[in-house]
């Protein structure tokens, strides 16, 4: 049944039969029409952000936290480009978003005029896809389009642009089973000949590893569920990228923690020297890589992934595997069962043999103060004391985030959003409100450093409006941590602006906002003020003032191989050598 | 980052991978993309080869089913076998892209290019400049008393040698469409 509408109402109705409860927007000229629906309707909630980019972060902390599409409403020309950010960092870390943004009427399009800009020309890069609808009666078979194209494959951003005269006007209405069906279907299934393959290597490996990424959660909790039985059935050690934590539990006997340039002296060493690697749904980032040419030198490489440009993208690779990970794993545990559940048992101890003695240098160990706050022990506190709750992580970027990824432990997917890719700073407190939105009761604290936090500190008005109780832990040393860091070991200790001076005093900025803050320096508040922080029934600002030069290890120096791990402060000048220095 | 001779979208690539890039063989190869004919595919395609680094050293786009929404570009582009098999697969990942083909690898195909060769002239050069157009069976599309515009269709090659010799002749503009290519046989 096809029913005429405008296209602002259409907006509206295609959203609720997408099953969308909650749209992050900002309101502008070029979306009054659309506002007008949203406000004479009770079943969408619209969270009214501070700004567009921290629309955009809420909206994939929304996704992350849910697997569900995150929505986004901006208006035209600023309202648009301030959701680049966003977008792109959704592109990288393959977060199914759908933005739809206001642009000037059809008939204005390219004079220049009052807040237009190329919507489409300028997200095409960061998007999956984009849209700009010209016709009210193709807008709402074009939302539905964009809610398919965002969500399957390798998800990912899309936008769809509508001009104000588009929204005004009167269409046809089609719902989501009426559109004819997408021609864009990527591939699922993996070929079973590889698969197969696969199984034959995984029973003769002598030293296996499954060095698993974003996508596993991407493909959905089953997977996780798929990771965790081929894990536990075979013996094999589990890594993970900095996307993928909680896919396989931190509390699992497998675990070896995080890999790659932060990574865990265990998980780099043993994926220097398996004989399989078995890469889950990641991408051979060059922060996992490190050296190319010493990458893993003596391992097969098998790649499961659904997008095929991964495949030999960065890393040559013995066995692709186009697809699902969730179906893919599905496949391969059937085959292995159907043929009789081997692995090499005597060399896969010997293997572990081997990896325990890694695992006992203790590489994430560090020197305690009395006096201090040392930022490793503060997360240490904040994991024993929120151990055995269902709780959400967010964090910012720098070095915080990587401690954060070292002394928290995930033990289910869709509990940790934290910016990989694109390395956002200002992405955690817009990140933890979309998580608190989705999920009302949960505890979500957004694992902060001072300089990322001001990026967006705007949507602690948000949190506020909403009563969101997101719980703001930021690790203030004053400085740009992971910038100071490199300055150290890199350029001669010269700190160039990587302080943070004038800071404001964040306890009051949390009575300004009409929230609660706490300031806490000595070590032996800081239970006392963490539990402070949890116990408080609204959002909460706590500063921790903690050792404002220590460097966050273990580290793979730059250009440099797995093997060649810094593992604490001792002979970290010099490391890096001319080579190293030019890259990031 | 030439500075650092990294090859971006090369096998392996990697801002850690400073490898020399003479150590690989460069491929020419003509790719098929047929498209759906939407606002903007074509800026798509660029976009991926300026964003990402790839060659186009031609590239040929019109409708071909105008019922179907159909376009098809024809493109040439150039880079070590790892490169041009990143190009096919990013392309493959545009959502508009119905399907990519490597007309280099997937079997003899012909390849025609159309150019337009404006050159002018007075005596002994014009008309040795007519004779080799005949030679090369080249139309003449337009004439006056001291030019000719000749209309030649074939390999590039074939429009390449042909400007090589109008050159002394006085070629003094010339127009190229870019490569068409479709496979050979059923």
């Amino acid at each position: 049944m096809s029913r005429m509408m405008t296209g602002a109402r259409m907006v509206v109705e295609a959203l609720r039969d997408q099953g969308v409860d909650t749209v992050f927007g900002y309101p502008g000229g070029a979306v009054l029409p659309i506002y007008d629906e949203l406000f004479q309707q009770n079943d969408i909630t619209h969270v009214l952000v501070r700004h567009e980019q921290g629309a955009v972060h809420m909206a994939e902390g929304y996704a992350r936290s849910t697997g569900k599409p995150g929505v986004v409403l901006v208006t035209s020309g600023p309202g648009a480009t301030n959701a680049v950010t966003g977008l792109t960092d959704a592109l990288l870390d393959s977060i199914p978003l759908v933005v739809l943004s206001g642009q000037v009427p059809t008939f204005m399009i390219g004079t220049d005029g009052f807040q237009e800009a190329d919507t489409v020309g300028i997200t095409r890069p960061c998007t999956k896809h984009n849209w700009l609808v010209k016709d009210t009666d193709k807008l709402a078979g074009t939302i539905h389009k964009a809610f398919q194209v965002a969500t399957s494959g390798r998800p990912g951003p899309v936008l769809v642009d509508i001009p104000k005269d588009v929204q005004f006007a009167t269409g046809t209405y089609v719902g989501p089973k009426q559109i004819e069906p997408a021609r864009y279907q990527p591939v699922r299934k993996g070929d079973i000949t590889a698969i197969t393959r696969l199984v034959e290597l995984i029973e003769a490996a002598e030293r296996p590893i499954l060095y698993t990424g974003g996508g596993v959660i991407n493909s959905g909790p089953g997977a996780s569920q798929l990771l965790r039985e081929l894990a536990d059935a075979t013996g094999f050690p589990v890594t993970s990228t900095l996307m993928g934590l909680g896919a396989y539990p931190a509390s699992g006997k497998n675990w070896l923690g995080m890999l790659g340039m932060h990574g865990l002296y265990e998980a780099n060493l043993a994926m220097h020297g398996c004989d399989l690697m078995i890469n889950v749904g990641a991408r051979f980032d060059d922060r996992i890589t490190g050296r190319i040419a010493d990458f893993s030198p003596q391992s097969i490489k098998a790649h499961i992934d659904i997008d095929p440009s991964s495949i030999n993208k960065v890393v040559h690779v013995d066995i692709p595997i186009v697809g699902d990970v969730g179906h893919v794993l599905e496949d391969l545990l059937k085959v292995w069962k159907s043929r009789g559940r081997k692995v090499n048992s005597a060399a896969l101890n010997q293997w572990w043999q081997q990896i325990e003695g890694w695992k006992a240098k203790n590489c994430l160990g560090y020197r305690n103060s009395d006096t201090i706050i040392k930022p490793q022990y503060a997360l240490e506190r904040l994991e024993a004391l929120t151990k055995g709750r269902d709780r959400y992580i967010t964090t910012e970027v720098g070095q915080h985030q990587m401690w954060a990824a070292q002394y928290l432990h995930f033990d289910a997917p869709n509990r940790w959003m934290t910016s990989g890719g694109l390395g956002t700073m200002g992405y955690g407190l817009p990140a933890s409100i979309g998580v608190q939105m989705a999920h009302p009761d949960a505890l979500v604290i957004n694992v902060a450093g001072d300089a990322s936090w001001l990026m967006n500190m705007q949507e602690m008005g948000t949190a506020v409006q909403f009563r969101l109780p997101v719980k703001q832990f930021i690790m203030n040393n004053e400085r740009l941590g992971m910038v100071r860091q490199w300055q150290q070991l890199l350029h001669g200790e010269r700190y160039s602006q990587s302080w943070s001076d004038s800071l404001p005093d964040f306890v009051k900025l949390a009575e300004a906002f009409g929230c609660k803050g706490a300031l806490v320096k000595d070590p032996k508040d800081l239970d006392g003020a963490i539990q402070q922080m949890l116990d408080y029934d609204g959002p909460f600002i706590l500063d921790v003032l903690v050792e404002k030069h220590e460097n966050c290890f273990p580290m793979i120096p730059s250009g440099k191989p797995h093997n060649e791990m810094l593992l604490g402060e001792a002979a970290t000048f010099g490391v890096i050598e001319s080579e190293g220095a030019v890259l990031v | 980052m030439n500075a650092l001779n990294i090859q971006k979208g090369a096998s392996s690539h990697s801002a850690y991978d400073l490898r020399d890039p003479n150590s690989q063989v460069e491929e020419s190869h003509t790719l098929a993309v047929l498209v759906e004919n939407e606002p903007g595919v074509l800026a798509r395609v660029i976009g991926l080869f300026s964003g990402r680094g790839y060659n186009i050293d031609s590239l040929t786009v019109a409708e071909v089913d105008h019922t179907g929404h159909r376009s098809r570009i024809t493109l040439v582009t150039r880079g070590t076998p790892a490169v041009i098999a990143q190009v096919k697969a990013q392309l493959g990942r545009i959502v508009p892209v119905h399907e990519v083909h490597d007309l280099t690898v997937e079997g003899p195909a012909v390849e025609r290019e159309l150019g337009l060769f404006k050159v002018r002239g007075q005596g002994e050069k014009r008309v040795e400049a007519l004779r080799i157009a005949e030679i090369f069976r080249a139309n003449v599309v337009d004439s006056t008393l001291e030019s000719f515009v000749f209309e030649l269709v074939g390999t590039p090659t074939k429009l390449d040698a042909f400007a090589d010799l109008m050159r002394p002749l006085g070629l003094a503009d010339l127009a190229r469409t870019g490569v068409a290519a479709l496979s050979r046989g059923i």
